[in-house]
């Protein structure tokens, strides 16, 4: 039906672990642009399917295309290259390092291209780019703090801070709202937004206010499967998705 | 003496000593499994049941009493080592590795200041040869066997029927499950590693009549080991048996009709390439 | 990180260099020795410490990598009649491509399976130094005294003999290889196996092969450790089985962990401290290796991070 190609496309895409099947057969598709989110109850396979998109995971079956490409059999360090970034359910940041060097890290990948650079660069490159990206998620002026003694809330701000200065094509936000309080989810769905403009997000998470704010699609999962797909407006309609979801 | 009598005699010493260290080897398997650590001075118990047995049956002439009292004096030391070195710094596996071998140099290097660097004898209590058609077997050898044979039940017993065995294998299987059920994980911690360390005395105890009392006599031991847990898997009874048999049993045969030292090469490079192989974690994890 | 804070640790390095080129002068000839066998040792540290301190593998197979060294540079100058710095290079390369070849094979493991596996191959190593006797001499080793020819530098000749020869070699040995693991971690690379250390599926998930990246660490780490043992052969003469024992191993733990792990003159004061201890201790009792055993667990009970990372907490912050 679109006459432009998917950005990211899986196709029978299939996850079991021993006798568990978390994800069964998923055919699915992103456009570039979009803001997507993925809700389901607990165990519908969201994470399992995200990861599978990201790399952390191998598929039992079916594949994964980005950008047109195959990539199901491209090591996940290889897929950020791409532009494909994720960011932990439970965070997961470099809790001794500074908030700069954290995003020095991802930054400094961007500007790794061979053994070369990775053994000598312009610091200065880093630095701007660093700063872009904290200044972007209002960091800037935690960035000699050590990463793990910023409450939560802003270790969550550094994780999309380290995305950023990743270039992403596609951002991969898993569960990003939790945890936070109420002010900082405001905050971050802003964030979000502005980020929107520059790349494709695919977002999972629980949270329906935020998930009816800020999504132009839904996909709805359930027992490794996508029972639904839609604006939030058919979601909310459907009898399927009140029936598993919205209704408990 | 004929291809086949050496052969015999190779199986029965590899049978032997493949007991010996199975014994030896349930110990290290036991704390691995029960504590998630790795205890490197695990060999010095093994040479410290040696050393006593010496020193009991020197001063009271009685192989017996050093039977009972080595794995008791052991026990103890290594009880010492949980409550004052290992607990001190909650188990973290890369600290407990430093730490212990700390301990291994400690224990290593006292012995050889109060007993010194010779080896020495410690006589059978009981001397007999049994009749093969190639050659005169040691008795002592076989019952050493069999007495080993009888622990290792005696061992299997203890885990699989006891409560104190219970307890071990829930804390095993779920550290933090246990202890929301009442277990005494911090006590069951320090009975593991003063068992692991009294089964390495007692078979260091039976093998000094052969092998010879020496300060040194715990690294081989420690080698050893480690290839049978992790050839036979960590805190598996069955495996730790298997595998010890097997190494003591292909060592044996390798070490008559060619070099030890080369037996001994093999046998790294091969325990090597196992866990290379199975490159999940030495617990069987997968890495991400 | 600020260009501004690199100035005052190469400064420091720096006084340290000329510290200890200028301490070769006040030094009573046994002193001299000894920090002449500091310098090489402290090299052997400095490898270790890239591995360990920075990128947070523990290893318990160095003594491999700093008797191939040895061996590879030993066994160029008696049988081949190599010259010192033929020897030497030879000693290097053949480190770097061991290193490289265990990396490949033991870098899929990680945490205690690391440990093991290293010392599995360790073992292999010194056991087959064992068996092959008749060329490597064995347990005895050999020395290489007639065989090593004076190095020939501009004009003049050097005899290894001469302790300040030798004290000197030491100190280029151990100034190139402090100067490089101080460029080595502060560099972009340096930085991403700190980040492995701290957080390995983290950093993988940045776009970094951690695989790649362990192994370049192994190699440095190797290519260094080889490095000291080479220069130790040539100014020692000797080379023996002992050197890669597994005690050869452990050493360069104790040294890189009372030094400080993750600090790049920490090698340089861990082996300095322990070296004269056992030194010391050994004219007081023949049992003086409970020395070793005493500091380790002290050291992880009490000051895990060493001395120079306590340092580095509590006063100078900025210290690499």
């Amino acid at each position: 039906m679109a006459a432009v190609s998917p950005l990211l496309q899986t196709t029978g895409l299939q996850k079991a672990f021993g006798g568990l099947q978390a994800v069964r057969s998923v055919d699915f598709r992103l456009d570039r642009g979009e803001i997507r989110a993925i809700i389901g109850p607990n165990g519908a396979g969201k994470t399992t399917f995200v990861s599978m998109i990201s790399g952390r995971i191998s598929p039992t079956s079916g594949t994964v295309r980005f950008g047109g490409r195959d990539i199901t059999r491209v090591p996940a360090y290889d897929r950020v290259a791409l532009g494909i970034v994720y960011t932990f359910q439970i965070i997961s940041i470099f809790r001794n390092l500074t908030v700069f060097e954290n995003v020095a890290l991802a930054a400094q990948r961007r500007l790794t291209t061979d053994l070369a650079s990775a053994l000598s660069m312009s610091r200065r490159a880093v630095a701007e780019r660093v700063n872009t990206a904290l200044v972007d998620v209002g960091l800037r002026d935690a960035q000699d703090q050590h990463a793990g003694s910023l409450p939560h809330g802003h270790q969550r701000l550094l994780e999309v801070a380290m995305a950023l200065a990743l270039e992403p094509q596609v951002l991969i936000l898993d569960e990003p709202t939790q945890g936070l309080s109420p002010d900082e989810i405001v905050g971050l769905v802003a964030l979000i937004r502005s980020i929107s403009r520059n790349a494709t997000i695919l977002l999972i998470e629980h949270n329906m206010q935020v998930v009816l704010e800020l999504s132009r699609r839904i996909t709805v999962m359930d027992q490794g499967s996508i029972i639904a797909e839609g604006t939030p407006h058919e979601i909310e309609a459907n009898p399927d998705v009140q029936r598993v979801y919205l209704g408990r | 003496m004929s291809l086949e009598g050496q052969l015999v005699l190779a199986l029965l010493e590899g049978m032997v000593s493949g007991l010996i260290l199975a014994l030896t080897a349930l110990g290290l398997s036991l704390v691995f499994g029960v504590m998630r650590i790795v205890n490197v001075a695990h060999g010095e118990f093994f040479m410290l049941g040696a050393v006593t047995a010496w020193f009991v049956s020197s001063a009271t002439g009685s192989f017996f009493l050093a039977l009972v009292a080595a794995p008791l004096v052991v026990g103890g030391i290594a009880l010492l080592a949980d409550r004052f070195v290992l607990r001190p710094i909650h188990y973290t596996p890369e600290a407990t590795i430093v730490a212990t071998i700390g301990l291994l140099y400690i224990i290593q290097q006292l012995v050889l200041s109060i007993y010194g660097p010779e080896a020495r004898a410690v006589v059978a209590p009981l001397a007999f040869t049994i009749q093969f058609p190639w050659f005169g077997y040691s008795g002592y050898k076989l019952v050493v066997g069999v007495a080993a044979a009888i622990l290792l039940v005696a061992a299997w017993l203890l885990v699989t029927r006891t409560t104190l065995g219970l307890y071990m294998r829930a804390t095993q299987q779920d550290r933090e499950t246990a202890q929301a059920f009442g277990v005494p994980v911090e006590r069951i911690y320090a009975a593991a590693f003063a068992l692991g360390a009294a089964l390495a005395a007692i078979a260091g105890v039976l093998i000094v009549p052969v092998q010879q009392a020496h300060y040194l006599m715990g690294l081989d031991a420690l080698l050893l080991s480690f290839m049978v847990v992790i050839i036979g898997g960590l805190g598996s009874l069955k495996g730790t048996i298997a595998a010890a048999l097997l190494i003591g049993i292909i060592d044996g045969v390798v070490s008559v009709f060619f070099s030890p030292t080369l037996a001994r090469i093999i046998a790294s490079l091969f325990v090597a390439l196992v866990l290379v192989v199975r490159s999940g974690g030495l617990f069987g994890e997968q890495i991400a | 990180m600020n260009g501004t804070r690199g100035r005052p640790a190469l400064l420091l390095h720096l006084m340290i260099l000329v510290a200890l080129l200028g301490l070769q002068f006040v030094l009573p000839p046994f002193h001299h020795g000894m920090t002449a066998r500091i310098m090489v040792l402290a090299t052997y540290a400095i490898g270790y410490n890239i591995l360990l301190g920075y990128t947070g593998l523990m290893s318990l197979g160095h003594a491999m990598l700093f008797g191939t060294g040895m061996y590879a540079t030993g066994l160029a100058v008696f049988y081949l009649e190599f010259g010192a710095a033929g020897a030497l290079l030879v000693g290097i390369v053949a480190s770097i491509l061991h290193s490289a070849v265990i990396g490949l094979v033991t870098l899929r493991t990680t945490g205690v399976a690391f440990l093991i596996v290293t010392m599995m191959f360790a073992q292999v190593f010194y056991l087959s130094l064992l068996y092959f006797n008749r060329v490597t001499g064995g347990d005895q080793g050999f020395i290489l005294t007639g065989h090593l020819q004076p190095l020939h530098l501009g004009g003049l000749q050097f005899a290894f003999s001469d302790p300040a020869v030798k004290y000197n070699v030491a100190l280029a040995t151990f100034a190139v290889c402090l100067l490089l693991s101080l460029w080595f971690v502060r560099s972009p690379a340096g930085r991403v196996l700190v980040a492995i250390r701290d957080n390995e599926g983290r950093t993988r998930m940045l776009g970094y092969n951690t695989f790649k990246y362990k192994l370049l660490a192994l190699v440095v780490s190797g290519g260094i450790s080889g490095a000291a043992g080479s220069a130790y052969t040539l100014l020692f003469s000797y080379v023996g089985a002992t050197f890669a024992s597994i005690l050869y191993s452990i050493y360069p733990l104790l040294w890189t962990l009372l030094g400080g792990a993750g600090t790049t003159i920490g090698p340089l004061v861990g082996t300095s401290l322990m070296t004269y201890l056992v030194d010391t201790a050994s004219e007081w009792t023949r049992s003086y290796l409970i020395v070793v055993g005493l500091t380790l667990v002290i050291l992880i009970m009490k000051l895990p991070t060493g001395i120079m990372g306590g340092v580095r907490a509590r006063w100078w912050k900025w210290l690499p």
